[in-house]
């Protein structure tokens, strides 16, 4: 389980997190919601350690991973994956190596074991022939399931999936919420996704939070994320007029 | 003093948390071949060209019939050990690897990538930044002494190619009162240069935030940063160690 406590963070005179709290439990797939700049990728940045909150803690079954000395740390992040936006695949490398890479640096596992390890994850992610080839050889949306791939090699406790969707057309985004959430359900993974697609909320949102100009507004499920009494979250979820439509 | 600050932390960064010996192996040798392989012809044009004209231009301005000829290989041989090849050589690398190495690790910062690196527990600038590094000081005295010896046979073959000097001359002159510490000086110098060049143009690089604009920037800077700080050591090493 992971948990924040009180999150702040400011840049500058801007406060980007004005004191967030929330639980994310095994097994789910609990999604962040919110409009560009309501802070959910500082959020997820101060949950992976990229970025220090100046208030808060957060907690990862019971251990404080911002004040937890280096170890501790280091423990912690091994039992992350993390799924960048735009997949943060190595440039250099190709697609098995991109999958390896965590095995080769964290670990004492033989090669052959290695390269099985890594076959194994681009086979579930449906991305087993595209091996050898280079990020740069590979769509958009390969690309963010080699990323899917790599941040589960290493059998993550807690995943983390930043807007896994943007710049994707609506049936591959679909196939890689359908991913996300198949594989949050096989290996009980903590999973947390930022998003700001409606698809997504509709098909994997177990748990949704709602943020708006750094605060928490709303919590809740898929099922009753339509009928909250929030008007900003109406708002957010009623932007398109299709949705609009069918609500009147 | 803001950044001069930084760049030292950035420095301190590069040997905490390192990992593994075997790694840096592998990625030294790569940047060996990234940074110097890959130099190689560059430097040849450049230094070749450099000889050539010293000779021609010290050629031209020998007036005095007094003077013997050989006098312009001394010149030819001093210039170019001294200051000619680790110097320019330097200064034409730091356009070509610092631009190179700002580039990459600016495109990497902000794809994400040196993110990925950190959250795998992985010491991003270490891993990324301790091999060019290593492999700049390994590879830059290579390229000065190529720089050195093309420089030197450069003067030889426009001397005699305009007949402004006799091949037995040219020869006399560099074998004339020659001093084996130039050699020593120039090393030294390339040594200092690679190292300045690659972390400068590293610390650029990896702390670029914004976009591809940005990423331009951190190239430019670092190469003008770089060739600043070269030209500065240059002089400092020469009243230090002259």
């Amino acid at each position: 389980m992971i948990e924040i406590k009180n999150i702040q963070k400011t840049f500058g005179d801007r406060t980007i997190l004005a004191g967030v709290s929330g639980k994310f439990m095994p097994g789910d797939t609990s999604l962040i919601i919110g409009g560009s700049g309501t802070g959910k990728s500082v959020l997820l940045k101060c949950m992976i350690g990229l970025v220090k909150p100046e208030e808060g803690q957060v907690l990862y079954n019971g251990r404080d991973f911002l004040i937890g000395d280096e170890d501790t740390q280091k423990a912690i992040r091994r039992e992350m994956g993390v799924l960048f936006q735009g997949g943060a695949l190595f440039d250099s490398k190709t697609v098995l190596e991109n999958v390896g890479f965590p095995l080769d640096m964290l670990t004492d596992m033989g090669s052959a074991e290695k390269i099985d390890r890594a076959r194994f994850c681009l086979q579930r992610v449906g991305l087993e022939a595209a091996a050898d080839r280079m990020p740069s050889e590979i769509s958009g949306g390969m690309k963010k399931r080699v990323g899917i791939a790599r941040a589960i090699v290493m059998n993550p406790k807690y995943l983390f999936c930043d807007e896994p969707n943007s710049g994707l057309d609506p049936l591959t985004s679909i196939k890689i919420d359908e991913l996300i959430r198949e594989i949050t359900d096989e290996f009980q993974i903590t999973t947390v996704v930022i998003t700001h697609d409606m698809n997504s909320m509709m098909e994997i949102g177990e748990k949704i939070m709602f943020l708006y100009q750094g605060k928490k507004l709303w919590e809740g499920s898929s099922s009753t994320i339509t009928s909250s009494n929030v008007p900003e979250l109406n708002e957010f979820i009623y932007a398109n007029k299709l949705l609009r439509d069918t609500k009147a | 003093m803001h950044h001069l600050g930084r760049y030292f932390i950035f420095l301190g960064s590069l040997f905490r948390n390192r990992e593994k010996l075997g790694v840096y192996t592998r990625l030294v040798l790569e940047e060996c071949v990234q940074i110097g392989i890959n130099s190689v012809f560059i430097v040849s044009i450049v230094s070749t060209f450099i000889g050539a004209v010293t000779c021609v231009q010290t050629a031209y301005n020998l007036v005095s019939p007094l003077v013997p000829l050989s006098i312009i290989a001394v010149i030819v041989r001093d210039s170019t050990i001294l200051e000619l090849a680790p110097t320019i050589t330097c200064v034409v690398l730091s356009g070509k690897v610092g631009s190179n190495i700002a580039g990459g690790l600016g495109t990497m910062r902000i794809t994400e990538q040196i993110d990925a690196l950190e959250v795998m527990g992985i010491n991003s600038s270490s891993y990324l930044v301790l091999p060019k590094v290593l492999a700049s000081m390994i590879m830059f005295p290579m390229l000065v002494i190529l720089a050195g010896f093309l420089s030197i046979y450069g003067g030889y073959i426009a001397g005699t190619a305009a007949d402004i000097i006799t091949p037995e001359d040219y020869v006399s002159g560099l074998r004339s009162d020659f001093k084996p510490f130039s050699i020593t000086f120039a090393l030294i110098k390339s040594v200092v240069f690679a190292f300045l060049i690659s972390t400068i143009s590293s610390f650029k690089g990896y702390y670029t935030s914004g976009g591809a604009l940005e990423v331009g920037q951190a190239s430019t800077a670092a190469v003008t940063n770089s060739c600043i700080a070269v030209l500065a050591a240059d002089f400092l090493l020469a009243q230090l160690l002259l």
